[in-house]
């Protein structure tokens, strides 16, 4: 067989590989919007420091935040849900920045059946988790807060491993180790926490950035 | 003269329902995905509206795909899917064409 042919028939191949991928998984998925996520976590955290006066790191803030008088406890929930949401909403914007760009760059479509799929599998267990923190503050069980926060986008980013970058998955067990680990010690759950959506978001997206963007 | 037969089987199973690109396009990403929409489909090959539904009645015709045709409220939607003589068609276009590609190292 001539030499043409193989290159045709190599060609083929590699078109259907690309394909296959394309088709079932949304890779324009950024690194760098794991960065941002993780510095807007911590910056968060900074927030909630400087609010509880340096005690958030304390083994048992949450035990003596759950004995402040009931004023002060609605407010600190307050206070750290409307911080969690600031933190989400900046995390999901940078998200949505650092994608485009990265579509645009790879001159993908951004919003097409694989990002929808990604999008609604992450969102399943992501807004389950956030109802349930909901509940749990509604009934001041917010030492499992943090963990369940954890716990549950760890399985979010495990549903979600199936439609886009599968490396998104080891980052889902380790959030998921590190909510259990942290629903047994609840004094840490904070520090946990910012490691979980901190530092490891920046770890992960640096790691994804080397991997897959930088050329 | 059975390199020659072998060679033979392997050129019957290169199937001529995709040697054109655009149908082994779709079947690659029907076999991957459980359905797909026309405009996606479209998007995913880089092809014309005409061009895309000529190839996709082909397939139709060889069985190797089946449309479904719905309505979402009141916009109708179609959608295609592999068949699973379509999968095992494409099955075996593929070993063959790896075969070809391995037999000439």
């Amino acid at each position: 067989m001539e030499e043409q042919n193989k290159k045709e028939y190599l060609d083929s191949l590699n078109e259907i590989r690309s394909l296959m991928e394309k088709s079932s998984r949304f890779l324009s998925l950024s690194g760098l919007s794991g960065v941002v996520a993780g510095l807007t976590a911590i910056a968060g955290a900074a927030l909630a420091y400087y609010y509880f006066n340096g005690k958030i790191f304390e083994q048992n803030f949450i035990y003596d935040l759950l004995r402040s008088d009931y004023l002060e406890l609605t407010n600190s929930i307050t206070f750290l849900l409307t911080d969690a949401i600031f933190v989400l909403i900046i995390a999901i914007m940078g998200a949505i920045y650092f994608t485009n760009r990265k579509a645009q760059k790879d001159e993908a479509k951004v919003w097409d059946l694989a990002a929808k799929r990604t999008l609604i599998n992450l969102a399943i267990p992501l807004v389950t988790g956030g109802l349930f923190s909901l509940v749990l503050a509604y009934h001041l069980q917010i030492s499992l807060i943090a963990p369940a926060t954890l716990i549950f986008y760890g399985l979010a980013l495990i549903n979600a491993g199936k439609y886009t970058v599968k490396d998104i998955r080891y980052l889902g067990i380790l959030e998921i180790i590190l909510g259990l680990i942290a629903s047994f010690f609840t004094g840490y759950g904070l520090i946990l926490w910012i490691i979980g959506f901190g530092i490891l978001h920046i770890f992960y997206g640096i790691i994804m950035y080397v991997k897959y963007e930088r050329r | 003269m059975a390199q020659e037969n072998k060679m033979k089987n392997i050129l019957e199973n290169i199937n001529k329902a995709f040697e054109n690109r655009i149908r082994l396009g779709i079947m690659s990403v029907l076999i991957v995905n459980d359905d797909m929409d026309f405009n996606s489909l479209k998007d995913l090959l880089g092809v014309t509206d005409g061009n895309l539904a000529s190839h996709i009645s082909a397939l139709e015709k060889f069985g190797y795909i089946d449309v479904i045709k719905q309505f979402i409220g009141k916009k109708p939607n179609t959608t295609y899917k592999a068949t699973s003589i379509g999968k095992k068609a494409f099955q075996s276009h593929l070993e063959a064409l790896e075969k070809l590609i391995n037999n000439n190292d």
